[in-house]
């Protein structure tokens, strides 16, 4: 099975079961408080999820390490590096 | 003494690695690479080789690649020209074909990735039989250097909606710092038809398709010392379209 396939399953499901209660399709009789609180719930979900992606995205760009010190031994090395393929005899 | 010690253990180990490193337009880079190898490689007493495959690079690279073979000998450099520019997928089965390892080490020619870590690597290998490492910069002490704000919310924004849509169990899909055994290497890029940035995705995703076993190291990328990368909107465009292609058919 695809990803996507995956995902159009995972989300008929979720709908279906949002359906089920919301109009009461297969006429459970469920409480009027389970269809108030049920057919806004796509939206929540959205919402939630979208908060939770902006959250970690920020986060992980926040906490993105900067390698300064790899980067000034990489150029120690360098340096290094010339003077002994000079020495080699490397003709560049 | 250290080092004294880890040549002894290392040279029971019948394992081989070839680092294949294609290039173009590389002179300044290409002879502080193979330095860089051959001091870690010496220092942890694996068995190696680097193949160069240079893409007739105007600049004279193959010049200096085989000055540096004349120094450290064809049987650590190895030169598989090609006579122009082919793309890196063609690069890698042309490398493989002339490899001589059991290991394949793929990284980029431009100090981007340190041959520091390659140690780690092959000892993470070792220690859970992996058919694949892949360097992360995403992970652990992992990072990056000379990236700007935009860059990198950029590349974890990408990340983020990949490891979404895709659970490729590998946090690091775009990067090309990767150990492979060869024979995995080589099923792997048959499959593989994308070009840039996703080719490097879509060899992790299909590896997990095909159940093969992921590693991986963290790893600081330090961007491009000469010369200058670019990620403009082309480079966003297509990696999109290159997602969500795998989304559809994986």
């Amino acid at each position: 099975m695809t990803k996507l396939l995956e995902w159009l399953f995972a989300v008929s499901l979720v709908g279906v079961a949002w359906g089920l209660v919301t109009f009461d399709l297969l006429d459970f009789q469920f409480p009027a408080v389970y269809r108030e609180v049920a057919w806004p719930m796509p939206v929540y979900l959205l919402v939630v999820f979208g908060c939770y992606s902006l959250a970690t995205v920020g986060y992980r760009v926040a906490t993105f390490n900067d390698c300064e010190e790899a980067a000034r031994e990489l150029q120690g090395q360098i340096q290094e590096a010339k003077e002994d393929l000079k020495k080699k005899g490397l003709k560049i | 003494m250290a080092s004294g010690k880890g040549n002894k253990k290392k040279q029971e180990d019948s394992d081989k690695y070839s680092v294949l490193l294609p290039t173009y337009n590389e002179r300044e880079n290409l002879p502080l690479i193979v330095w860089l190898l051959v001091k870690y490689f010496g220092e942890s007493g694996y068995n190696y080789e680097i193949i160069v495959i240079d893409d007739g690079s105007p600049d004279g690279t193959l010049q200096i690649a085989e000055q540096l073979q004349k120094i450290y000998g064809h049987d650590k450099i190895v030169l598989r020209p090609r006579p122009k520019k082919l793309g890196l997928g063609t690069a890698y089965i042309h490398g493989i074909k002339h490899a001589t390892g059991n290991f394949i080490i793929i990284m980029d020619a431009d100090l981007s990735h340190h041959p520091k870590f390659i140690p780690q690597f092959i000892e993470k290998q070792k220690e859970g039989g992996y058919d694949l490492i892949s360097g992360t910069r995403y992970r652990g002490d992992g990072g990056v250097y000379g990236w700007d704000l935009r860059r990198k919310l950029i590349s974890r924004g990408a990340n983020f909606i990949t490891q979404v849509l895709l659970r490729p169990g590998a946090s690091d899909l775009t990067g090309s710092f990767r150990l492979y055994k060869k024979n995995v290497l080589e099923s792997l890029v048959e499959r593989c038809v994308s070009k840039g940035y996703v080719f490097q995705m879509e060899m992790i995703v299909r590896a997990r398709q095909l159940g093969y076993t992921i590693g991986e190291v963290p790893i600081s990328f330090v961007d491009r010392v000469y010369g200058e990368s670019k990620l403009g909107g082309n480079e966003i465009v297509s990696f999109l379209k290159g997602l969500l292609t795998l989304f559809a058919t994986t």
